[in-house]
């Protein structure tokens, strides 16, 4: 079908029933991934990331969670598959992988063990061909002798060669849509350089869509080509790459950019700081939910609810006063430079 | 000259407070029955010295032995050789009564500051209480004391009867600095302070701890393996590799002029949050090998790029290259 992306998220909203009554922890989320690309989804703990991930996958308690929206995969709606079908679907077309790879590895079996288990689940094929299979896919993620560590234990090879072994596991049923809740967070940086390196290979080789998960911008600028950066449940920006790097809209993006120290320029100024913390989903702010902490919000915002708007070239974002703010903005840098 | 630099210059000249020389820590594995089978070469070679008002930042992978390194000062973990000087005596031959009141003066400031606030108390009791043991002030003092430096450090005053747990990290994270503060320190030894924080409260806590530099006139040493956050609030920079310090500089001069190959891989692996900024990435190959069986020579050399035979055989000594870059590598 023309115009049909791979994954497309339509108006998700994930609600869990607590004690404490239900909370919405994702509200109106739709976004959308295609072959061959890398989409990000950035903020900061607690915004809704891993329940956005785990809603697609619905890997959620399905007594104590309730999904609304939809979720198009390949064009068939996720939510309203009956979990049989979702089995297959899941670790076959869609695969996750997680910071920690001991969640997804079993202590007790050798790792060649659970790469050819994984595939003899999935795919029509004999012992010996899964056998050489699992090989190929930890050669393909850059572990050395793979005959040999196919023999040992998680618990034998270090944290960098265990994710690589995740992704090999992951990536053994050639998955068309790849989830990566944040991969690398608990790697090294020259760890996670060889990672991200192998992830971005990988994608290329399978023509994979990869949802990228993770609070590090660092990590957003150097892998995705798209980015989703979510506050309190919520998408508040939207778009390439680039434009979020040199052209972010929504006040939150600007502010959690100018925060981060920088490993060029001027290191003797202050830190922009953005005041107060993020709300708690049980009390969710009235009206832009970023109001409190924003320095530009008014009556409007403490009232109504932006809604995600279109500007140009795929861009989006959810904020009353964007242009009123660039065009502020655009002003002070005039005279900050005159 | 500006005025700030000037200050900075004339700081130099003064005498280090902490001098941490050819510090070493060996952890003994020992085997079920007791006996000593193998020793975890946790820290071989660290030397540095810590100025006044003045911050060092050590970075370096997990495991190279920062936290080890911070701990031994304080001796929280017994050295197995090597000293630290401060105020003119050696801290490793001092006896533990004497230790005590170093301890006053050198604040460790952790990581995760719930594992080190005592969950049953109110939090303005926690930090009266460390003025207590140090016999500082009178009850009232005390009290008024510690509702300042909550305040200080971003706490209302309202919650000063509140249990750790009702805050947040971040918020944790400011009372443990006012717990550190309380019995007037003159060094904090930071071990990875904001590594648990999300991005924007780590700017808000990163703000708050130069402020106090300032205004409590604190030298730093500052444990982190984040280089863009050791960059911006360290003076000076030390940069570790399995239980080696192998380049120390200036930041500017870290940052414009690595010399040491790891350092020059690490700065090129840090992601930058910026699409405009392109550059070559050194990828380093395999993992960092073990403690307890480090390669012979230079550490470095089973993943350095520019290995040469003598690497494999001989320790590199250090040598010092623009005024107080040092460097341990066979290449200079
Ligand atoms: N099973 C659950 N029951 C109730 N609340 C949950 C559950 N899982 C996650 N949450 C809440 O949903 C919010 C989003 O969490 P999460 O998606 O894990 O955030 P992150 O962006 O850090 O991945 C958080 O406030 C979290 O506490
Ligand atoms: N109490 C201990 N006993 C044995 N080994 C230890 C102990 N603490 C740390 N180590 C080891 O010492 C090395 C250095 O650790 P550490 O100082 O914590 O490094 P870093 O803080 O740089 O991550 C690591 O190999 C670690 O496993
Ligand atoms: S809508 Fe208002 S409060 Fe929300 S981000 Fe925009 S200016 Fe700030
Ligand atoms: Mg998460
Ligand atoms: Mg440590």
């Amino acid at each position: 079908m023309v115009g049909e992306h791979l994954l497309e998220v339509k108006n998700l909203k994930t609600t869990f029933l607590t004690e404490m009554g239900s909370v919405v922890a994702v509200d109106g989320m739709s976004l959308h991934v295609d072959y061959g690309e890398t989409l990000g989804l950035v903020g900061e703990s607690g915004c809704g990331k891993s329940v956005t991930a785990e809603s697609i996958m619905r890997l959620l308690d399905e007594r104590t969670t309730k999904y609304e929206g939809e979720i198009l995969f390949k064009g068939q709606d996720l939510l309203s598959l009956p979990e049989k079908k979702m089995v297959d679907i899941r670790g076959n077309e869609i695969a996750m992988i997680f910071q920690d790879a001991m969640t997804s590895l079993n202590p007790v079996y050798t790792i060649g063990n659970q790469i050819v288990e994984t595939i003899l689940t999935h795919q029509k094929v004999s012992k010996k061909e899964a056998y050489e299979k699992a090989i190929e896919m930890l050669r393909l993620t850059g572990i050395p002798s793979p005959e040999k560590r196919i023999l040992e234990y998680p618990h034998e090879i270090s944290g960098g060669m265990r994710q690589r072994v995740m992704i090999a596991m992951a990536l053994s049923c050639k998955p068309s849509l790849l989830i990566a809740d944040e991969p690398t967070t608990a790697l090294d940086v020259t760890i996670q350089a060889q990672i991200l390196d192998v992830i971005n290979e990988l994608k290329k080789e399978l023509n994979m869509g990869v949802i990228m998960i993770t609070h590090d911008l660092g990590v957003v600028a150097e892998v995705c080509t798209r980015v989703a950066v979510m506050y309190l449940g919520q998408v508040i920006e939207e778009a390439p790459v680039d434009n979020i790097f040199t052209n972010s809209l929504h006040p939150y993006t600007k502010g959690l950019l100018k925060s981060i120290p920088k490993i060029e320029g001027d290191r003797n100024k202050k830190l922009y700081t953005i005041e107060g913390i993020v709300p708690s989903l049980h009390n969710i702010p009235k009206g832009c939910r970023f109001a409190p902490r924003c320095s530009f919000a008014d009556e409007q915002c403490r009232t109504q609810s932006p809604v995600l708007k279109e500007t140009d070239g795929g861009h989006k974002v959810r904020c009353w006063h964007y242009e009123k703010i660039g065009q502020m903005e655009e002003k002070i840098d005039v005279t900050a430079t005159s | 000259m500006s005025q700030q630099q000037a200050e900075k210059e004339a700081r130099k000249q003064s005498a280090p407070i902490l001098q941490v020389k050819n510090l070493k820590k060996y952890y003994p594995i020992t085997s079920p029955f007791g006996k000593t089978k193998d020793f975890v070469k946790a820290v071989e070679q660290v030397t540095f010295d810590l100025t006044e008002k003045e911050t060092i930042g050590l970075v370096g992978e997990s495991g190279c032995g920062k936290s080890t390194t911070g701990r031994t000062i304080l001796r929280l973990t017994e050295p197995t050789e090597g000293a630290a000087i401060y105020k003119g005596r050696d801290l490793f031959t001092l006896k533990p009564k004497e230790m005590k009141k170093v301890r006053k003066e050198i604040q460790m400031v952790f990581q995760d500051p719930h594992s080190s606030l005592n969950p049953k108390k109110r939090i303005g009791e926690i930090i009266e209480e460390s003025m207590k043991i140090h016999r500082i002030g009178n009850k009232a003092e005390r009290i008024e004391k510690a509702m300042y430096l909550l305040r200080r450090t971003g706490i209302r005053e309202d919650q000063y009867y509140k249990f750790p747990h009702e805050f947040s990290g971040g918020q944790r994270q400011r009372i443990g600095i006012a717990r550190a503060l309380a019995v007037n320190p003159s060094v904090f030894i930071l071990d990875e302070p904001v590594s648990a924080l999300d991005v924007s409260i780590q700017s808000q806590v990163i703000n708050l701890l130069e402020e106090l530099q300032d205004e409590f006139k604190l030298a730093y040493l500052f444990i982190s393996h984040d280089l863009s956050v050791v960059r911006h609030i360290s003076d000076q920079i030390g940069v570790m590799y399995l239980g080696h310090l192998v380049e120390k500089a200036s930041t500017d001069e870290l940052f414009e002029n690595p010399l040491h190959p790891y350092t020059k891989a690490l700065l090129s692996s840090i992601p930058i949050p910026d699409t405009r900024v392109r550059r070559e990435r050194i990828i380093l190959k395999g993992d960092v090998p073990s403690p307890i069986n480090p390669p012979s020579g230079c550490v470095f050399h089973t993943r350095c790029p520019f290995v040469i035979e003598k690497c494999k055989k001989e320790k590199p000594i250090y040598k010092e290259s623009t005024n107080g870059h040092l460097v341990a590598c066979h290449l200079y």
